[in-house]
This record gives C-alpha cells, sequence and structure tokens, in this order.
C-alpha cells in the first residue's frame, strides 16, 4: 500500500484489513501512536489521516491507500504543543499524550476553552483530570502567535 | 543554594512523552520474542476436570501448574493466592494455563476447552462465611455513651467496585538470560514486590531480576497484579528458552485484574442535640473477592479512617474483609479511606439535616484540632488543619449563601471534610525500613531507588529533594530506572510514601554526600578518592507508638487534610447529575512541585467524580459483565468541571522540606460532596455511583 507517513512517500505490505494501528506500530516501527482500548473510546491510537484526528484502532489498513497519515512522530519534536504538554506537566504517566497532542493539533488557533473541551473529548486522560492540558494546549497556542 | 523545592521545574521525563519517543512495554520487541496468553477460568467456583487442546500444538510453548519450579503462590500477605490453578476455581477469570506462540493471531485462535465440575459460588459479602480479616477499633464506651445520648442516628452507606482505567494496560516481558536468570521487564508500581513474588515462584535455581519500563498510570492497580502476570511471562520464558511478553488487551485487564473493594458502612452515632459528637459505633464491611491479596490492609485503612476527620471520645469500628467468588480486588488510590470518608461525611449531612443544623457548623463544632485524639487514640500534632480547610472551602465557594440560594431548584452544592495518613500504617514503615541510594557522578549524583515513576512525578520531585539538600542544580541530579539487581528497596510505591517517607530518605543521603565531598566537586571527589554511594536507611520518628493488636496509637505519622465543595445540577428529565464546578482545598505539609502536586489533586478529584458519578462495575455471575470503555465509562473532557485547586501549607516536621503525602488525598473527598449537593437538590441518595437509574429510584426529601 502505498501512502505518506509523516511527510515521507512510503510503500508498505500488510494485510488490507490490519488495524492500522497495528501496521504503524509493528510493520512501520512507530510505537509513539498508543493503544488503550481497542474500540475506538480512548483516543490514545489518534492520527491524522488527511488532517483528521481519527482512531488508528478502528481503521482498516486499506483505508491508508493513498491518504496523508501523521503520527505523533510525525510532529518531530519541535511542535509547541510538545514543550507546552511537559512544562505545564499536561503529561503525567504520558501513554494519552502522542493521542492528546494530535487531537489538540488540529484545533482552530485561537480556540476558545469550551473549543479545546469539545475537541479532545474523544481522548481519555486517567491521571490529569484535563485541565494542566487545557492549560498545555492554551500555552501552545499563545506561543503560536 | 539553587532552591527547586517550592519551583514547578520542568519534568525529569524529557520530551520523550510529548514525542512518542518513550518506551513502554508494549514498545518492546526482541529477537526472538514470543507472545504469551492466559487461559482463564469461565466458572465462579468449582474444580478442573480436564483440560483439552483443541488446536495444533506445534510451536506453542503451554505452562500449567506442573511447571512451577518453585511453590505455586503469589507470595504477598497471606500466600493463598496461586499463579496458576491446579483442581480449585475461586473465581471468573483465574488463571489456568498460560500459552505462548510468536505468532499473535495464531495464539488468540487456539482453542483449550475445560470441563468443570461447578460449586456454589458465594458473591455477597454479607453472606460470606469467611472473613480474611477482622479489626476492631475501640475507644472509650460506645455502648454506655449511646444508651445515654440525646439524638441517635443511624444508617448505612454503600459504594461499588471502581475499576483504575490507567490508560496503559498490564503488560510485561520476561528475558532468559545467558547465566540462567530470568529478567522481567514491566509497568508496574512496586518492583520489589514482584521479585519477592518471582523468587518464590522460580525458586533457588533460577535469579530473577525485575526492572520497572515506563508506565502509563497505576492509581494501586499496578500494585500488586503485576506480580501474578510477570509470574507468567517468567513462567513462559523459562520454558520456551526465549523472551516473552503479555501485554493484557483491555477486557481482559478489566475482568481479571483488581478493582476498588465494594463497601458497606452502618454507623450508629450519638450526639448532643447542640450538635457534639459522643459515641460513634461504625461497622465495616468490604468485599476482599476470591483471595487475600490486600485485602487485611486496605481495611486497616479504611477502618482507622472510618471515624472520619472528628472528634469523639467513644467510638468503636468494627472492621471485616470478606470473601466471594469474585476476582481480588485491591489496591486502589484511597486503599479503603474513600469508601469509609465517603459514609462518614455522607453520614454527617444527614445529621445535620436531623438537627436543622448547617453542615458547616456540625463540622466546625466537631473536626479534629491539634491535642485532639482520633479514634484510635493518637494525639494531633500542630501539622492538623481540618478547620483551615473547611473555613477556605465554605468561604471561597460563598457556600453559605447558595445553600440557601439553590433551594428549591436544580441545583445542589455539597461539600465534604477528609483527611488521609501518609506512609505505611502503625509500625509498617519501621517493618519495611527502606533504604535509597544515591551515587556520585561526574556532574552530579544519580538516585538508585525502588520508587516507580507512574506519572505523579516521583523522578522531578526526588531530584527536587536532593538539589537542594545537596545544594547543586537540579539539571545535576539522574534518577535511575528501578531495577531490583542496582536499586536500593525503598519500599513500594504506594500509600502516600514516595515523597514523605523515600524523599525523607533522599534528604538524607544527600545531606551525607555533601559533607562527605566537604566541599569538593564530584568530578574532584571521584578523582581523587573515587567512585561513591551512600545508602541509608529510613528512621521513622521517634514518636511513633502503635500496638498492632489493639490498633491504639499513631496510627500514621501524620496526615493531610482536605474540603471539596461540588455543586451540581441535576436534569429533571434524564436524572443526570452533572458537576457545574468543584473547589478542592488540600494541605499536604509543603508542595515540592506545585504544578505536580496540582495535577495529583486535579486527577485525584476527577478520579473521584468519577466513582461518584458515572463508574459502574456490572457484576453478572461474578465476573465484570461491562469490561470495555464503552459500557465502562471514565470521565471525558466533557464529563469534568470547572475546578478551584487550593494547596494550604503546614509543614510537617518529619518530611522532606516539610512534605507530607498527597497521592491519595484527592480522591477521599469528591465522591461524599457530590451526594451530599444531590442530597441539598432534595435525593435521599446513600449509595454510589449516582448512576440516573439509582437517583431515580431515591427516595425525595
Ligand atoms: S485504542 Fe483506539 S481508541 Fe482506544
Ligand atoms: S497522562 Fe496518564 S492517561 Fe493521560
Amino acid at each position: 500500500m502505498r501512502f505518506t507517513l509523516n511527510g515521507s512517500a512510503v510503500d508498505v505490505a500488510a494485510h488490507p484489513m490490519k488495524r492500522l494501528l497495528d501496521v504503524l506500530r509493528q510493520e512501520c516501527g512507530l510505537t509513539g501512536t498508543k493503544e488503550g482500548c481497542g474500540e475506538g473510546e480512548c483516543g490514545a491510537c489518534t492520527v491524522l489521516i488527511d488532517g483528521a484526528p481519527v482512531c488508528s484502532c478502528l481503521v482498516p489498513f486499506a483505508q491508508a491507500d493513498g491518504a496523508t497519515v501523521v503520527t505523533i512522530e510525525g510532529l518531530g519534536g519541535t511542535h509547541p504543543l510538545q514543550q507546552c504538554f511537559m512544562d505545564e506537566v499536561g503529561a503525567q504517566c504520558g501513554i494519552c499524550t502522542p493521542g492528546m497532542i494530535l487531537a489538540a493539533a488540529v484545533l482552530p488557533a485561537g480556540a476558545s476553552l469550551e473549543e479545546i473541551r469539545i475537541g479532545l473529548a474523544g481522548n481519555l486522560c486517567r491521571c490529569t483530570g484535563y485541565s494542566a492540558i487545557y492549560r498545555a494546549v492554551q500555552a501552545a497556542q499563545s506561543r503560536r502567535t | 543554594m539553587t532552591q527547586s523545592v517550592g519551583k514547578s521545574v520542568s519534568r525529569k521525563d524529557g520530551i520523550g512523552k510529548a514525542t512518542g519517543a518513550t518506551k513502554y512495554a508494549d514498545d518492546v520487541v526482541l529477537p526472538g520474542m514470543l507472545h504469551g496468553r492466559t487461559i482463564r477460568s469461565t466458572i465462579p467456583r468449582g474444580t478442573v476436570k480436564s483440560i483439552r487442546f483443541d488446536f495444533d500444538t506445534t510451536g506453542f510453548t503451554i505452562v500449567d501448574h506442573r511447571d512451577i519450579p518453585g511453590t505455586n503462590v503469589v507470595a504477598l500477605i497471606r500466600d493463598d493466592q496461586p499463579y496458576l490453578v491446579e483442581t480449585e476455581v475461586q473465581h471468573v477469570a483465574e488463571p489456568i494455563l498460560l500459552l505462548a506462540h510468536a505468532d499473535r493471531d495464531v495464539l488468540f485462535a487456539a482453542k483449550v476447552v475445560i470441563e468443570y465440575e461447578t460449586l456454589e459460588p458465594v458473591y455477597d459479602p454479607l453472606a460470606s462465611a469467611v472473613s480474611f480479616k477482622e479489626i476492631s477499633i475501640e475507644k472509650g464506651g460506645v455502648v454506655a455513651s449511646l444508651a445515654g445520648a440525646e439524638i441517635v442516628v443511624e444508617g448505612e452507606y454503600r459504594t461499588g467496585h471502581q475499576e483504575h482505567v490507567y490508560i496503559e494496560t498490564n503488560g510485561v516481558y520476561a528475558v532468559p538470560e545467558e547465566d540462567g536468570s530470568i529478567t522481567v521487564h514491566g509497568s508496574m508500581q512496586c518492583p520489589f514486590y514482584a521479585l519477592k513474588a518471582l523468587k518464590g515462584l522460580m525458586g533457588p535455581a533460577t535469579p530473577v531480576r525485575v526492572v520497572q519500563t515506563e508506565t502509563g498510570g497505576g492509581f494501586g492497580g499496578k500494585e500488586e497484579y503485576p506480580s501474578m502476570i510477570a509470574g507468567h511471562a517468567a513462567l513462559l520464558a523459562m520454558k520456551s528458552g526465549r523472551p516473552v511478553k503479555i501485554i493484557y488487551d483491555r477486557v481482559e485487564d478489566m475482568v481479571a485484574t483488581t478493582k476498588r473493594h465494594p463497601s458497606i458502612v452502618r454507623h450508629r452515632t450519638g450526639l448532643t442535640r447542640a450538635g457534639q459528637l459522643i459515641a460513634m459505633d461504625v461497622e465495616v464491611i468490604i468485599d476482599g473477592g476470591a483471595y487475600a491479596t490486600l485485602s487485611e490492609v486496605v481495611l486497616s485503612r479504611g477502618s482507622i479512617h472510618a471515624a472520619g476527620p472528628y472528634r469523639c471520645a467513644h467510638t468503636h469500628i468494627r472492621a471485616r474483609a470478606m470473601k466471594t467468588n469474585t476476582p481480588p480486588n485491591g489496591a486502589f488510590r484511597g486503599f479503603g479511606a474513600p469508601q469509609t470518608e465517603f459514609a462518614m461525611e455522607v453520614h454527617m449531612d444527614r445529621i445535620a439535616e436531623q438537627l436543622g443544623m448547617c453542615p458547616v457548623a456540625l463540622r466546625e463544632m466537631n473536626a479534629l484540632v491539634p491535642g485532639d485524639t482520633t479514634a484510635t487514640g493518637q494525639t494531633l500534632r500542630r501539622d492538623a488543619s481540618a478547620l483551615e480547610c473547611l473555613r477556605e472551602a465554605v468561604a471561597r465557594t460563598d457556600f453559605i449563601r447558595k445553600r440557601e440560594a439553590y433551594r428549591g431548584t436544580s441545583k445542589g452544592i455539597g461539600l465534604a471534610l477528609f483527611y488521609h495518613g501518609a506512609g505505611f500504617t502503625g509500625a509498617g514503615e519501621e517493618r519495611l525500613r527502606s533504604r535509597a541510594r544515591l551515587d556520585l557522578t561526574g556532574r552530579g549524583v544519580r538516585i538508585l531507588v525502588a520508587s516507580t515513576e507512574i506519572g505523579q512525578g516521583t523522578r522531578t520531585m526526588h531530584a527536587q529533594i536532593v538539589s537542594d539538600a545537596m545544594g547543586i542544580p537540579y539539571e545535576d541530579v539522574e534518577v535511575a530506572m528501578p531495577d531490583t539487581a542496582v536499586s536500593a528497596d525503598s519500599g513500594p510505591t504506594v500509600a502516600s510514601r514516595t515523597c514523605m517517607v523515600v524523599g525523607r530518605i533522599l534528604e538524607r543521603c544527600a545531606q551525607e554526600m555533601k559533607a562527605r565531598l566537604a566541599g569538593r566537586t564530584p568530578a574532584e571527589y571521584l578523582d581523587t578518592v573515587g567512585p561513591l554511594s551512600v545508602i541509608l536507611e529510613h528512621v521513622p520518628p521517634p514518636w511513633i507508638n502503635w500496638d498492632d493488636d489493639t490498633y491504639q496509637g499513631d496510627a500514621y505519622p501524620t496526615y493531610a487534610w482536605g474540603c471539596d465543595v461540588v455543586e451540581l445540577e441535576l436534569d429533571p428529565d434524564t436524572y443526570e447529575a452533572r458537576p457545574t464546578h468543584v473547589t478542592a482545598v488540600q494541605e499536604f505539609g509543603r508542595p515540592i512541585h506545585p504544578a505536580l502536586a496540582q495535577g495529583q489533586i486535579e486527577g485525584g478529584t476527577v478520579q473521584g467524580l468519577g466513582f461518584a458519578l458515572l463508574e459502574r462495575v456490572v457484576m453478572r455471575d461474578g465476573a465484570m459483565a461491562n469490561p470495555t470503555l464503552t459500557n465502562y465509562t471514565i470521565p471525558t473532557t466533557l464529563d469534568t468541571p470547572a475546578m478551584d485547586i487550593v494547596m494550604l501549607e503546614n509543614h510537617y516536621e518529619g518530611g522532606p522540606f516539610g512534605a507530607k503525602g498527597l497521592g491519595e488525598l484527592p480522591i477521599d473527598g469528591p465522591a461524599p460532596a457530590v451526594v451530599n449537593a444531590i442530597r441539598h437538590i432534595g435525593l435521599d441518595l446513600r449509595s454510589i455511583p449516582a448512576i440516573p437509574e439509582t437517583l431515580l429510584t431515591c427516595a425525595s426529601l
């Protein structure tokens, strides 16, 4: 299957019904995408497909054909959200963090607190109670502007 | 002086958690690694009659109890739980067989048919004839005082199971080493617990070592259970001679691993007409599940906290942990105290109601202050802050006015006053004799303790303490991953002890290290003298006096205190109670890292809201019937209200830089505050979770 992964054209051989989550972790060696539930509830496996956040545990690999896929590794390490999540303690145990950051990365610039809450409603965090995550997202927004 | 304590310095975790570079157990793949799978019982009670393999076993490693080289028991306290069923089954999802295979799909397609002879299970702790532990805490003469009381208020309160839902499920991998030893790496809170259990399991011929991997949340759920899964992986690795990884999926994690103990607490309380507590008779029953595991210590902490943060001359607390044929319940943040403090605080609002008193005035009159004695006869020292927390919470929230203003509307406001003992109970810390180790490095020092980072910030907070105690920059303190081969056994990462107890040993190690350096830089010392390690042991405060037989004395060296206020709205059509605002005022000595501390309070508070409102484990035929995140819901962003967090300081002289323990305190308050707010709306609720179905059937006040 040919698709664009984190900015590079790739050709990956895997069963078309294999979960994209497993293809990314196993075939592509990108373990930043996490599995928390395997049923689309926790958002730990969030990746961006053609710019939209999706749960990669629900996506068969076939759907990646020709698409543009971005995983947490695709943000490099310099995205403002990444530093702000660490600075604001938006990451405690860190297992939800990659998915949370990708979900936050597509929020419109200047999103209100309410928009942030709604935008992150599909991503569970059991550690932080979310408040520090909001602080991280808001800090990243002000850093970007 | 670098002064990092009290500042929100950057976390020691680095950027890896935000870039995806940090490796958790499931992210590690080793050459030749097999996947492991656990075959579990499908009945709650009975005996195994036959086992048949309905698949081609080529390429499989199969382990049953006969493959165990040592003892078939998960060594913990009571040593009653087997690693693998021999014949008797005590609960659904009990491990019977282990399989390993290189191909995960082939592994999970394998079908094992097990035939059983069934026995009648016991699910109701009140109907159970077997108790794991009974505790009686007596002060004064409760019977006579109750008989003479002007007012007596009675009530029964119940809490359900709660599932931890760490987002990273349980997982480990075991590696057979060339020297014949086995190393188990895994997601866990207590590497030395796992080591102890593994030593018994593997016997003297197979040395074992345990290394923590980055851990995606624990909350108590990775306190004792990892000893089980670590043993399973070790057995498969030993038999196959290959590395074996076992990662539970969410369903298996929910069905098979521990939960918070369900509780039934009954109060009979005698008071004067003016509201002074005269006598408290408290009965606590917790459902231990099928094996003892940690139930007796959960019961201990629960019963010690059962009389709440109140002064009462005559108290009798009788507590028991009962056996049922359900998967063992275990450690969960708060360790019994959230259950018993829930009962006490809901009971207090019912008392206030019967006396026609304001719930704040009732608490102000009875709250423990320095010099008072607790139910175990412990005299509180200077650092007791119940009243300060209560007054701050009431003032900030405009509680009294809102109580009036909301009357007759669908809005409610409720509060809860609570406390939490830090460190192991009674003589626990003295028995444990924890140690911490500090090694000199070219730049500074390296911390080597068994205390695990599970998100709460252990690495960062320990490094801050060491940096300030030594007077070296925070950046020059490294923190090693816990590894039983090199780390000092600083005890388990539980009981709100990692900062207060282990942090204090590290503070002393750092002072000792500084004295040994005597003005030389670490590099100079290494060049001229050589390597240097400092290992010190915990010294319990000299005033601790505890009698395990009578449950009298200083149950904890100190307590953290809190008052939560919850505001919520009840939807008149759906009967859904939605919190709109939470205020949490908490005193825990001194925050070493304010942002981390705030994260503990926010996270613990939201877990407490979930416990109160959403999280319902449906048990059917002895098994969790809703073992998915679709059907067992934890708070999302949309369920989480705005929070006002207030940290009061009241330094504890026995803690590092005045710190107490914090991890568990925040989960004690939200549930009773929620129920008291629902009561304020007019519903007589005595149990949680307060799901709409329950609220619909509640009597109106
Ligand atoms: S793993 Fe995909 S949503 Fe949880
Ligand atoms: S930081 Fe642990 S689940 Fe979010």
